[in-house]
Protein backbone atom coordinates (compact mmCIF):
# COMPACT_ATOMS: atom_id res chain seq x y z
CA UNK A 1 0.00 0.00 0.00
CA UNK A 2 1.30 3.42 -0.91
CA UNK A 3 2.51 5.79 1.79
CA UNK A 4 0.13 8.58 2.71
CA UNK A 5 1.73 11.94 2.56
CA UNK A 6 1.26 13.63 5.90
CA UNK A 7 -0.01 17.08 5.01
CA UNK A 8 -1.71 16.63 1.66
CA UNK A 9 -5.45 16.06 1.28
CA UNK A 10 -6.39 12.71 -0.19
CA UNK A 11 -8.18 12.56 -3.52
CA UNK A 12 -11.92 11.87 -3.28
CA UNK A 13 -11.33 8.47 -4.87
CA UNK A 14 -8.72 7.63 -2.23
CA UNK A 15 -11.10 8.68 0.53
CA UNK A 16 -13.81 6.47 -0.96
CA UNK A 17 -11.53 3.51 -1.10
CA UNK A 18 -10.49 3.94 2.55
CA UNK A 19 -14.16 4.15 3.54
CA UNK A 20 -14.79 0.85 1.79
CA UNK A 21 -11.76 -0.67 3.53
CA UNK A 22 -13.21 0.35 6.90
CA UNK A 23 -16.75 -0.84 6.15
CA UNK A 24 -15.44 -4.22 4.95
CA UNK A 25 -12.95 -4.30 7.84
CA UNK A 26 -9.92 -4.83 5.61
CA UNK A 27 -7.06 -4.69 8.11
CA UNK A 28 -4.53 -2.65 6.14
CA UNK A 29 -6.85 0.17 5.10
CA UNK A 30 -8.62 0.18 8.46
CA UNK A 31 -5.27 0.50 10.23
CA UNK A 32 -4.25 3.35 7.91
CA UNK A 33 -7.47 5.22 8.65
CA UNK A 34 -6.85 4.81 12.39
CA UNK A 35 -3.41 6.35 11.91
CA UNK A 36 -4.83 9.27 9.92
CA UNK A 37 -7.35 9.90 12.69
CA UNK A 38 -4.70 9.58 15.37
CA UNK A 39 -2.29 11.91 13.56
CA UNK A 40 -4.92 14.48 12.61
CA UNK A 41 -4.40 13.99 8.87
CA UNK A 42 -6.19 16.75 6.89
CA UNK A 43 -8.55 14.17 5.31
CA UNK A 44 -9.48 12.42 8.54
CA UNK A 45 -12.53 14.63 9.22
CA UNK A 46 -13.93 13.82 5.79
CA UNK A 47 -13.53 10.09 6.45
CA UNK A 48 -15.08 10.33 9.94
CA UNK A 49 -17.92 12.36 8.45
CA UNK A 50 -18.68 9.66 5.89
CA UNK A 51 -18.55 6.89 8.48
CA UNK A 52 -20.63 8.64 11.14
CA UNK A 53 -23.90 6.98 11.97
CA UNK A 54 -25.61 8.32 15.11
CA UNK A 55 -27.78 5.22 15.40
CA UNK A 56 -24.92 2.78 15.48
CA UNK A 57 -25.81 -0.10 17.80
CA UNK A 58 -22.32 -1.30 18.68
CA UNK A 59 -21.64 -1.80 22.37
CA UNK A 60 -18.52 -0.27 23.90
CA UNK A 61 -16.85 -1.22 27.16
CA UNK A 62 -14.27 0.85 29.02
CA UNK A 63 -11.74 -0.91 31.23
CA UNK A 64 -9.87 1.27 33.69
CA UNK A 65 -7.90 0.92 36.92
CA UNK A 66 -4.44 1.41 38.39
CA UNK A 67 -1.26 0.29 36.60
CA UNK A 68 -0.76 -3.48 36.62
CA UNK A 69 -4.25 -4.26 37.98
CA UNK A 70 -4.78 -6.84 35.24
CA UNK A 71 -6.79 -4.75 32.77
CA UNK A 72 -5.16 -6.28 29.68
CA UNK A 73 -5.39 -9.80 31.07
CA UNK A 74 -9.11 -9.27 31.72
CA UNK A 75 -9.65 -7.75 28.28
CA UNK A 76 -8.06 -10.89 26.86
CA UNK A 77 -10.55 -13.07 28.75
CA UNK A 78 -13.47 -10.91 27.60
CA UNK A 79 -12.27 -11.28 24.00
CA UNK A 80 -12.29 -15.07 24.53
CA UNK A 81 -15.84 -14.90 25.76
CA UNK A 82 -17.20 -12.96 22.77
CA UNK A 83 -15.15 -14.91 20.24
CA UNK A 84 -16.83 -18.10 21.48
CA UNK A 85 -20.13 -16.39 20.66
CA UNK A 86 -18.71 -15.61 17.22
CA UNK A 87 -18.67 -11.85 17.70
CA UNK A 88 -15.97 -9.74 16.04
CA UNK A 89 -14.16 -7.91 18.83
CA UNK A 90 -12.27 -4.61 18.64
CA UNK A 91 -9.83 -3.33 21.24
CA UNK A 92 -8.21 0.07 21.71
CA UNK A 93 -5.46 -0.09 24.30
CA UNK A 94 -4.00 3.20 25.51
CA UNK A 95 -0.63 3.43 27.25
CA UNK A 96 1.12 6.56 28.49
CA UNK A 97 3.41 8.56 26.21
CA UNK A 98 6.60 9.82 27.76
CA UNK A 99 6.25 13.53 28.52
CA UNK A 100 9.98 13.90 27.86
CA UNK A 101 10.56 12.13 24.57
CA UNK A 102 6.98 11.87 23.28
CA UNK A 103 7.69 8.17 22.68
CA UNK A 104 5.67 5.35 24.19
CA UNK A 105 6.10 1.70 25.04
CA UNK A 106 2.81 0.09 24.12
CA UNK A 107 2.79 -3.27 25.88
CA UNK A 108 -0.83 -4.23 26.36
CA UNK A 109 -0.68 -6.74 23.50
CA UNK A 110 1.66 -8.94 25.52
CA UNK A 111 -1.36 -10.06 27.57
CA UNK A 112 -3.62 -10.44 24.53
CA UNK A 113 -1.42 -12.81 22.58
CA UNK A 114 -3.95 -15.61 22.32
CA UNK A 115 -5.87 -13.57 19.75
CA UNK A 116 -2.94 -12.27 17.74
CA UNK A 117 -3.64 -14.49 14.71
CA UNK A 118 -7.42 -14.32 14.86
CA UNK A 119 -8.90 -12.25 12.00
CA UNK A 120 -12.03 -11.71 14.12
CA UNK A 121 -10.10 -9.57 16.60
CA UNK A 122 -8.64 -6.14 15.84
CA UNK A 123 -6.35 -4.67 18.47
CA UNK A 124 -4.92 -1.18 18.21
CA UNK A 125 -2.45 0.33 20.70
CA UNK A 126 -2.31 4.09 21.16
CA UNK A 127 0.04 6.38 23.08
CA UNK A 128 -1.74 8.99 25.19
CA UNK A 129 0.31 11.71 23.37
CA UNK A 130 0.02 14.24 26.15
CA UNK A 131 -3.73 13.89 26.65
CA UNK A 132 -4.77 13.63 30.29
CA UNK A 133 -7.70 11.55 31.45
CA UNK A 134 -6.45 8.05 30.69
CA UNK A 135 -7.14 8.16 26.95
CA UNK A 136 -5.52 9.83 23.96
CA UNK A 137 -7.09 12.79 22.19
CA UNK A 138 -8.02 10.57 19.25
CA UNK A 139 -9.44 7.60 21.17
CA UNK A 140 -13.02 8.75 20.75
CA UNK A 141 -12.65 9.05 16.99
CA UNK A 142 -10.75 5.75 16.75
CA UNK A 143 -13.73 4.16 18.49
CA UNK A 144 -16.02 5.57 15.78
CA UNK A 145 -13.78 4.01 13.12
CA UNK A 146 -13.61 0.57 14.74
CA UNK A 147 -17.34 0.44 15.32
CA UNK A 148 -17.90 1.41 11.67
CA UNK A 149 -15.83 -1.63 10.75
CA UNK A 150 -18.50 -3.77 12.43
CA UNK A 151 -16.45 -4.83 15.41
CA UNK A 152 -18.98 -5.35 18.17
CA UNK A 153 -18.27 -5.04 21.02
CA UNK A 154 -15.28 -2.71 21.20
CA UNK A 155 -13.24 -2.56 24.40
CA UNK A 156 -11.18 0.46 25.43
CA UNK A 157 -8.37 -0.09 27.93
CA UNK A 158 -7.15 3.15 29.55
CA UNK A 159 -3.68 3.90 30.83
CA UNK A 160 -3.28 2.94 34.48
CA UNK A 161 -5.22 5.75 36.07
CA UNK A 162 -5.18 7.87 39.16
CA UNK A 163 -8.27 9.46 40.55
CA UNK A 164 -9.26 12.27 38.29
CA UNK A 165 -9.01 10.21 35.14
CA UNK A 166 -12.56 9.20 34.44
CA UNK A 167 -12.92 10.20 30.81
CA UNK A 168 -13.43 6.66 29.54
CA UNK A 169 -16.85 6.54 31.19
CA UNK A 170 -18.03 9.29 28.89
CA UNK A 171 -17.13 7.43 25.70
CA UNK A 172 -18.07 3.88 26.69
CA UNK A 173 -21.51 2.34 27.23
CA UNK A 174 -20.34 0.61 30.37
CA UNK A 175 -17.18 0.98 32.41
CA UNK A 176 -15.30 -1.61 34.43
CA UNK A 177 -13.04 -0.38 37.22
CA UNK A 178 -10.39 -2.96 38.05
CA UNK A 179 -9.01 -2.93 41.60
CA UNK A 180 -6.59 -5.29 43.31
CA UNK A 181 -5.60 -6.30 46.86
CA UNK A 182 -3.34 -3.80 48.56
CA UNK A 183 -5.39 -0.80 47.49
CA UNK A 184 -7.51 -0.76 50.66
CA UNK A 185 -6.39 2.65 51.88
CA UNK A 186 -6.58 4.17 48.45
CA UNK A 187 -10.14 2.96 48.02
CA UNK A 188 -11.12 5.02 51.04
CA UNK A 189 -10.10 8.19 49.27
CA UNK A 190 -11.30 7.11 45.87
CA UNK A 191 -14.98 7.31 46.66
CA UNK A 192 -15.40 10.89 45.57
CA UNK A 193 -14.32 10.34 42.00
CA UNK A 194 -13.54 7.21 40.18
CA UNK A 195 -15.88 4.83 42.06
CA UNK A 196 -18.88 6.70 40.75
CA UNK A 197 -18.08 6.19 37.10
CA UNK A 198 -17.97 2.41 37.31
CA UNK A 199 -20.81 0.11 36.31
CA UNK A 200 -18.84 -2.88 37.52
CA UNK A 201 -16.07 -2.82 40.09
CA UNK A 202 -13.85 -5.80 39.39
CA UNK A 203 -11.88 -7.05 42.37
CA UNK A 204 -9.13 -8.82 40.45
CA UNK A 205 -6.28 -10.99 41.71
CA UNK A 206 -8.67 -12.72 44.10
CA UNK A 207 -6.00 -15.43 44.30
CA UNK A 208 -3.87 -12.97 46.26
CA UNK A 209 -4.01 -12.24 49.99
CA UNK A 210 -5.88 -9.08 50.92
CA UNK A 211 -8.91 -9.64 48.72
CA UNK A 212 -11.23 -9.68 51.77
CA UNK A 213 -9.96 -6.32 52.98
CA UNK A 214 -10.34 -4.90 49.48
CA UNK A 215 -13.94 -6.07 49.24
CA UNK A 216 -14.75 -4.63 52.66
CA UNK A 217 -13.16 -1.30 51.77
CA UNK A 218 -15.00 -1.11 48.44
CA UNK A 219 -18.37 -1.95 49.95
CA UNK A 220 -17.81 0.53 52.77
CA UNK A 221 -17.00 3.32 50.37
CA UNK A 222 -20.01 2.50 48.19
CA UNK A 223 -22.29 3.10 51.17
CA UNK A 224 -21.53 6.78 50.80
CA UNK A 225 -22.49 6.79 47.16
CA UNK A 226 -26.13 7.46 47.82
CA UNK A 227 -26.96 9.97 45.14
CA UNK A 228 -26.87 7.53 42.30
CA UNK A 229 -29.70 5.34 41.19
CA UNK A 230 -27.69 2.28 40.21
CA UNK A 231 -24.91 1.09 42.45
CA UNK A 232 -22.01 -0.56 40.67
CA UNK A 233 -21.88 -4.32 40.86
CA UNK A 234 -18.89 -5.62 42.73
CA UNK A 235 -17.35 -8.81 41.35
CA UNK A 236 -14.45 -10.77 42.71
CA UNK A 237 -12.33 -12.70 40.23
CA UNK A 238 -8.89 -13.80 39.21
CA UNK A 239 -7.76 -13.31 35.66
CA UNK A 240 -4.97 -15.73 36.44
CA UNK A 241 -6.93 -18.74 37.74
CA UNK A 242 -10.20 -17.97 35.94
CA UNK A 243 -12.14 -17.94 39.22
CA UNK A 244 -15.17 -15.63 39.03
CA UNK A 245 -14.72 -14.78 35.34
CA UNK A 246 -18.12 -16.31 34.52
CA UNK A 247 -19.73 -13.91 36.99
CA UNK A 248 -17.94 -11.03 35.33
CA UNK A 249 -18.98 -11.93 31.79
CA UNK A 250 -22.59 -12.48 32.76
CA UNK A 251 -22.69 -9.14 34.62
CA UNK A 252 -21.22 -7.37 31.61
CA UNK A 253 -23.62 -9.13 29.28
CA UNK A 254 -26.69 -8.32 31.32
CA UNK A 255 -25.65 -4.66 31.59
CA UNK A 256 -25.06 -4.45 27.85
CA UNK A 257 -28.45 -5.88 27.04
CA UNK A 258 -30.27 -3.80 29.64
CA UNK A 259 -32.58 -1.01 28.58
CA UNK A 260 -30.46 1.64 30.26
CA UNK A 261 -27.46 1.10 28.02
CA UNK A 262 -28.12 2.35 24.54
CA UNK A 263 -30.79 4.75 25.70
CA UNK A 264 -29.78 8.22 24.60
CA UNK A 265 -26.78 6.64 22.99
CA UNK A 266 -27.13 8.62 19.76
CA UNK A 267 -27.59 11.86 21.64
CA UNK A 268 -24.81 11.18 24.11
CA UNK A 269 -22.28 10.34 21.38
CA UNK A 270 -23.22 13.27 19.21
CA UNK A 271 -23.03 15.70 22.15
CA UNK A 272 -19.68 14.33 23.17
CA UNK A 273 -18.15 14.54 19.73
CA UNK A 274 -19.49 18.03 19.12
CA UNK A 275 -18.17 19.23 22.49
CA UNK A 276 -14.77 17.85 21.60
CA UNK A 277 -14.84 19.68 18.30
CA UNK A 278 -15.93 22.94 19.94
CA UNK A 279 -13.00 22.71 22.37
CA UNK A 280 -10.52 21.94 19.63
CA UNK A 281 -11.71 24.36 16.97
CA UNK A 282 -12.59 27.05 19.50
CA UNK A 283 -9.05 27.09 20.76
CA UNK A 284 -7.64 27.08 17.20
CA UNK A 285 -9.87 30.01 16.35
CA UNK A 286 -8.92 31.97 19.46
CA UNK A 287 -5.22 31.46 18.72
CA UNK A 288 -5.76 32.65 15.18
CA UNK A 289 -7.56 35.81 16.25
CA UNK A 290 -4.90 36.65 18.83
CA UNK A 291 -2.11 35.97 16.34
CA UNK A 292 -3.76 38.20 13.78
CA UNK A 293 -3.62 41.13 16.15
CA UNK A 294 -0.26 40.47 17.85
CA UNK A 295 1.65 38.54 15.18
CA UNK A 296 1.75 35.39 17.31
CA UNK A 297 0.83 34.09 20.76
CA UNK A 298 4.33 35.06 21.86
CA UNK A 299 3.71 38.50 20.42
CA UNK A 300 0.68 38.82 22.67
CA UNK A 301 2.74 37.72 25.68
CA UNK A 302 5.39 40.31 24.83
CA UNK A 303 2.73 43.01 24.65
CA UNK A 304 1.59 42.11 28.14
CA UNK A 305 5.17 42.08 29.44
CA UNK A 306 5.89 45.46 27.93
CA UNK A 307 2.88 46.87 29.76
CA UNK A 308 0.74 47.57 26.68
CA UNK A 309 -2.11 45.30 27.71
CA UNK A 310 -3.11 42.51 30.08
CA UNK A 311 -4.30 38.96 29.38
CA UNK A 312 -7.79 40.09 30.44
CA UNK A 313 -7.86 42.89 27.90
CA UNK A 314 -6.91 40.34 25.23
CA UNK A 315 -9.85 38.26 26.45
CA UNK A 316 -12.13 41.29 26.11
CA UNK A 317 -11.24 41.38 22.42
CA UNK A 318 -13.41 38.31 21.99
CA UNK A 319 -16.46 40.00 23.46
CA UNK A 320 -16.13 42.63 20.78
CA UNK A 321 -15.54 39.99 18.15
CA UNK A 322 -18.67 38.03 19.11
CA UNK A 323 -20.78 41.19 19.16
CA UNK A 324 -19.48 41.88 15.67
CA UNK A 325 -20.74 38.49 14.55
CA UNK A 326 -24.14 39.11 16.15
CA UNK A 327 -24.51 42.47 14.44
CA UNK A 328 -23.73 40.85 11.12
CA UNK A 329 -26.35 38.17 11.79
CA UNK A 330 -28.99 40.73 12.68
CA UNK A 331 -28.01 42.78 9.70
CA UNK A 332 -28.49 39.92 7.31
CA UNK A 333 -31.89 39.11 8.83
CA UNK A 334 -33.16 42.63 8.13
CA UNK A 335 -32.09 42.42 4.51
CA UNK B 1 -0.19 16.67 11.73
CA UNK B 2 1.24 14.64 14.61
CA UNK B 3 3.12 11.84 12.88
CA UNK B 4 5.34 9.60 15.03
CA UNK B 5 7.54 6.68 14.05
CA UNK B 6 5.74 3.46 15.00
CA UNK B 7 7.72 0.26 15.46
CA UNK B 8 6.82 -3.26 16.45
CA UNK B 9 9.45 -5.18 18.41
CA UNK B 10 8.70 -8.88 18.32
CA UNK B 11 10.19 -12.21 19.27
CA UNK B 12 9.14 -15.04 16.97
CA UNK B 13 9.45 -18.68 17.97
CA UNK B 14 10.20 -20.26 21.30
CA UNK B 15 13.22 -18.17 22.29
CA UNK B 16 12.75 -16.71 25.77
CA UNK B 17 15.75 -14.32 25.80
CA UNK B 18 13.96 -11.00 26.02
CA UNK B 19 16.50 -8.66 27.61
CA UNK B 20 17.87 -7.35 24.33
CA UNK B 21 14.39 -6.81 22.84
CA UNK B 22 13.20 -4.91 25.91
CA UNK B 23 16.38 -2.86 26.05
CA UNK B 24 15.96 -1.82 22.42
CA UNK B 25 12.22 -1.16 22.90
CA UNK B 26 12.88 1.22 25.79
CA UNK B 27 15.70 2.98 23.95
CA UNK B 28 13.44 3.62 20.96
CA UNK B 29 10.71 4.97 23.23
CA UNK B 30 13.23 7.32 24.79
CA UNK B 31 14.12 8.46 21.28
CA UNK B 32 10.50 9.57 20.79
CA UNK B 33 9.13 6.56 18.92
CA UNK B 34 5.95 4.61 19.60
CA UNK B 35 7.02 1.05 20.23
CA UNK B 36 4.57 -1.83 20.26
CA UNK B 37 6.13 -4.66 22.22
CA UNK B 38 4.33 -7.96 21.69
CA UNK B 39 6.29 -10.18 24.05
CA UNK B 40 7.92 -13.59 23.59
CA UNK B 41 6.69 -16.71 21.80
CA UNK B 42 4.96 -15.12 18.84
CA UNK B 43 4.22 -16.92 15.61
CA UNK B 44 5.36 -15.13 12.43
CA UNK B 45 1.67 -14.89 11.53
CA UNK B 46 0.85 -13.10 14.81
CA UNK B 47 3.72 -10.67 14.28
CA UNK B 48 2.65 -9.85 10.71
CA UNK B 49 -1.00 -9.37 11.75
CA UNK B 50 -0.11 -7.18 14.70
CA UNK B 51 2.19 -5.04 12.55
CA UNK B 52 -0.62 -4.45 10.06
CA UNK B 53 -3.25 -3.63 12.70
CA UNK B 54 -0.85 -1.26 14.42
CA UNK B 55 0.14 0.34 11.08
CA UNK B 56 3.82 0.35 11.99
CA UNK B 57 6.58 1.77 9.83
CA UNK B 58 9.13 -0.80 11.01
CA UNK B 59 9.33 -4.29 12.49
CA UNK B 60 12.37 -5.20 14.57
CA UNK B 61 12.73 -8.92 15.34
CA UNK B 62 14.91 -10.32 18.08
CA UNK B 63 16.28 -13.87 18.28
CA UNK B 64 19.08 -15.41 20.32
CA UNK B 65 18.15 -19.06 19.89
CA UNK B 66 19.52 -19.71 16.44
CA UNK B 67 16.17 -20.08 14.64
CA UNK B 68 16.52 -16.80 12.71
CA UNK B 69 17.28 -18.42 9.35
CA UNK B 70 13.74 -19.77 9.18
CA UNK B 71 11.68 -17.39 11.33
CA UNK B 72 13.00 -14.05 10.01
CA UNK B 73 12.35 -14.80 6.29
CA UNK B 74 8.97 -16.27 7.21
CA UNK B 75 7.83 -12.92 8.65
CA UNK B 76 9.05 -11.23 5.44
CA UNK B 77 7.11 -13.72 3.32
CA UNK B 78 3.88 -13.19 5.28
CA UNK B 79 4.15 -9.41 4.99
CA UNK B 80 4.52 -9.79 1.23
CA UNK B 81 1.51 -12.13 1.14
CA UNK B 82 -0.61 -9.67 3.14
CA UNK B 83 0.31 -6.68 0.99
CA UNK B 84 2.48 -5.10 3.63
CA UNK B 85 5.93 -5.40 2.06
CA UNK B 86 6.45 -1.65 2.54
CA UNK B 87 6.98 -2.18 6.29
CA UNK B 88 10.75 -1.99 6.86
CA UNK B 89 12.23 -5.08 8.51
CA UNK B 90 15.33 -5.29 10.65
CA UNK B 91 16.53 -7.61 13.37
CA UNK B 92 19.02 -8.38 16.07
CA UNK B 93 20.34 -10.94 18.52
CA UNK B 94 22.86 -13.75 18.44
CA UNK B 95 23.22 -14.04 14.67
CA UNK B 96 26.42 -15.32 13.04
CA UNK B 97 28.05 -13.01 10.45
CA UNK B 98 27.71 -15.66 7.74
CA UNK B 99 23.91 -15.73 8.05
CA UNK B 100 23.50 -11.99 7.54
CA UNK B 101 23.74 -11.81 3.70
CA UNK B 102 20.88 -14.30 3.26
CA UNK B 103 18.72 -12.38 5.75
CA UNK B 104 19.40 -9.16 3.88
CA UNK B 105 18.40 -10.86 0.68
CA UNK B 106 15.16 -11.96 2.35
CA UNK B 107 14.32 -8.30 2.99
CA UNK B 108 16.04 -7.37 6.26
CA UNK B 109 17.57 -3.92 5.96
CA UNK B 110 19.93 -4.40 8.92
CA UNK B 111 20.93 -6.95 11.56
CA UNK B 112 22.35 -5.85 14.92
CA UNK B 113 24.48 -8.33 16.88
CA UNK B 114 25.48 -8.38 20.60
CA UNK B 115 27.23 -5.25 21.76
CA UNK B 116 25.26 -2.94 19.48
CA UNK B 117 24.73 0.51 21.01
CA UNK B 118 21.13 1.72 21.01
CA UNK B 119 22.24 4.89 19.21
CA UNK B 120 23.25 2.84 16.14
CA UNK B 121 19.75 1.39 15.94
CA UNK B 122 18.14 4.81 16.41
CA UNK B 123 20.32 6.33 13.67
CA UNK B 124 19.41 3.50 11.31
CA UNK B 125 15.69 3.98 11.91
CA UNK B 126 15.78 7.75 11.55
CA UNK B 127 17.76 7.52 8.31
CA UNK B 128 15.41 4.95 6.84
CA UNK B 129 12.36 6.94 7.91
CA UNK B 130 13.63 10.11 6.28
CA UNK B 131 14.57 8.42 3.04
CA UNK B 132 11.35 6.35 2.90
C1 LIG C 1 21.20 -13.97 29.85
C2 LIG C 1 21.14 -15.25 29.03
C3 LIG C 1 20.14 -16.14 29.36
C4 LIG C 1 19.05 -15.85 30.39
C5 LIG C 1 17.93 -15.05 29.66
C6 LIG C 1 17.17 -14.06 30.52
C7 LIG C 1 16.22 -13.27 29.70
N1 LIG C 1 15.00 -13.14 30.18
O1 LIG C 1 16.53 -12.75 28.62
C8 LIG C 1 18.62 -17.29 30.77
C9 LIG C 1 19.49 -17.76 31.92
C10 LIG C 1 17.13 -17.47 31.16
C11 LIG C 1 19.02 -18.06 29.52
C12 LIG C 1 18.48 -19.27 29.17
C13 LIG C 1 18.88 -20.01 28.07
N2 LIG C 1 19.90 -19.71 27.23
CO1 LIG C 1 20.82 -18.05 27.25
N3 LIG C 1 22.00 -16.61 27.27
C14 LIG C 1 22.08 -15.51 27.99
C15 LIG C 1 23.31 -14.69 27.58
C16 LIG C 1 24.42 -15.00 28.60
C17 LIG C 1 23.14 -13.20 27.51
C18 LIG C 1 21.93 -12.71 26.71
C19 LIG C 1 21.57 -11.30 27.11
O2 LIG C 1 20.58 -11.07 27.82
N4 LIG C 1 22.38 -10.32 26.70
C20 LIG C 1 22.15 -8.91 27.00
C21 LIG C 1 21.28 -8.30 25.89
C22 LIG C 1 21.08 -6.81 26.15
O3 LIG C 1 21.97 -8.49 24.68
P1 LIG C 1 21.31 -9.16 23.40
O4 LIG C 1 20.09 -9.90 23.71
O5 LIG C 1 22.38 -9.82 22.60
O6 LIG C 1 20.85 -7.86 22.58
C23 LIG C 1 21.77 -6.99 21.96
C24 LIG C 1 21.99 -7.29 20.49
O7 LIG C 1 21.98 -8.66 20.20
C25 LIG C 1 20.93 -6.52 19.78
N5 LIG C 1 19.59 -7.05 19.68
C26 LIG C 1 18.99 -8.11 20.23
N6 LIG C 1 17.70 -8.20 19.85
C27 LIG C 1 17.47 -7.17 19.03
C28 LIG C 1 16.34 -6.78 18.34
C29 LIG C 1 16.38 -5.66 17.54
C30 LIG C 1 15.16 -5.23 16.84
C31 LIG C 1 17.60 -4.93 17.43
C32 LIG C 1 17.64 -3.73 16.60
C33 LIG C 1 18.71 -5.31 18.11
C34 LIG C 1 18.66 -6.43 18.91
O8 LIG C 1 20.88 -5.33 20.55
C35 LIG C 1 21.08 -5.64 21.94
C36 LIG C 1 21.89 -4.53 22.53
O9 LIG C 1 23.20 -4.58 22.07
C37 LIG C 1 23.62 -15.29 26.18
C38 LIG C 1 25.06 -15.27 25.74
C39 LIG C 1 25.43 -13.97 25.08
N7 LIG C 1 26.55 -13.47 25.45
O10 LIG C 1 24.70 -13.45 24.24
C40 LIG C 1 23.11 -16.73 26.32
C41 LIG C 1 22.62 -17.49 25.07
C42 LIG C 1 21.78 -16.54 24.21
N8 LIG C 1 21.77 -18.52 25.67
C43 LIG C 1 21.89 -19.64 25.07
C44 LIG C 1 21.17 -20.81 25.44
C45 LIG C 1 21.54 -22.09 24.68
C46 LIG C 1 20.19 -20.79 26.44
C47 LIG C 1 19.34 -21.97 26.90
C48 LIG C 1 18.78 -22.86 25.79
C49 LIG C 1 20.20 -22.74 27.89
C50 LIG C 1 19.62 -24.07 28.38
N9 LIG C 1 20.12 -25.12 27.81
O11 LIG C 1 18.75 -24.04 29.22
C51 LIG C 1 18.21 -21.29 27.70
C52 LIG C 1 16.95 -21.06 26.81
C53 LIG C 1 16.00 -20.03 27.37
C54 LIG C 1 14.78 -19.83 26.53
N10 LIG C 1 13.59 -19.99 27.09
O12 LIG C 1 14.85 -19.51 25.37
C55 LIG C 1 22.85 -19.60 23.88
C56 LIG C 1 22.15 -19.58 22.53
C57 LIG C 1 22.92 -20.47 21.54
C58 LIG C 1 22.64 -20.23 20.09
N11 LIG C 1 22.13 -19.13 19.65
O13 LIG C 1 22.96 -21.11 19.34
C59 LIG C 1 23.68 -18.31 24.22
C60 LIG C 1 24.19 -17.56 22.97
C61 LIG C 1 24.84 -18.75 25.11
C62 LIG C 1 25.85 -19.62 24.35
N12 LIG C 1 26.94 -19.05 23.91
O14 LIG C 1 25.62 -20.79 24.20
N13 LIG C 1 19.97 -17.40 28.82
N1 LIG D 1 -1.92 -13.23 40.70
C1 LIG D 1 -2.58 -12.65 39.72
N2 LIG D 1 -1.91 -11.96 38.77
C2 LIG D 1 -2.61 -11.36 37.78
C3 LIG D 1 -4.02 -11.45 37.70
N3 LIG D 1 -4.43 -10.75 36.62
C4 LIG D 1 -3.31 -10.25 36.05
N4 LIG D 1 -2.21 -10.63 36.74
C5 LIG D 1 -0.81 -10.27 36.45
O1 LIG D 1 -0.61 -8.89 36.73
C6 LIG D 1 0.35 -8.33 35.85
C7 LIG D 1 -0.23 -7.11 35.14
O2 LIG D 1 -1.29 -7.53 34.31
P1 LIG D 1 -1.81 -6.66 33.10
O3 LIG D 1 -2.98 -7.33 32.52
O4 LIG D 1 -0.68 -6.32 32.20
O5 LIG D 1 -2.24 -5.34 33.89
P2 LIG D 1 -2.73 -3.93 33.30
O6 LIG D 1 -3.69 -3.38 34.27
O7 LIG D 1 -3.18 -4.11 31.91
O8 LIG D 1 -1.38 -3.11 33.32
P3 LIG D 1 -1.08 -1.69 32.61
O9 LIG D 1 -1.71 -1.72 31.26
O10 LIG D 1 0.41 -1.66 32.55
O11 LIG D 1 -1.65 -0.64 33.52
C8 LIG D 1 0.73 -9.45 34.88
O12 LIG D 1 1.90 -10.03 35.31
C9 LIG D 1 -0.43 -10.42 35.00
O13 LIG D 1 -0.07 -11.74 34.69
C10 LIG D 1 -4.71 -12.20 38.71
O14 LIG D 1 -5.93 -12.33 38.73
N5 LIG D 1 -3.94 -12.77 39.68
MG1 LIG E 1 -2.50 -3.17 30.15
Amino acid sequence: MAQISPDVDLLPSEIDSFIIDVRESRPRGLARVLSMVENGHPSSSMILHSLYNPDRQVKTIGVTGPPGAGKSTLVNLLIDYWRKLNRKVGVIAVDPSSPFSGGALLGDRVRMQTHASDPGVFIRSMGSRGHLGGLSGATRDALEVLTSASYDPVLVETVGVGQAEVEVASIADITLLVLVPGLGDEVQTMKAGIMEIADVIVLNKADRPGIEQLETAVNASLEFVDDRTVRPRVIRCSAQTGEGIDNLTSAVDSLLSSEVVGQDNAKRRTTLILNGIIREKGSDLAKKIISEKYGSINGAIDSVLSGETTPYMIGEMFTGFLEGIQEKDNGSKQD
Amino acid sequence: MDRRIRILIGKPGLDGHDRGAKYIARALRDAGMEVIYTGIRQTPEAIANAAIQEDVDFIGLSLLSGAHNYLFPEVARLLQEKGAADIILFGGGVIPEEDIPALKKAGFKAIFTPGTAASEVIDFIQNEFQSG
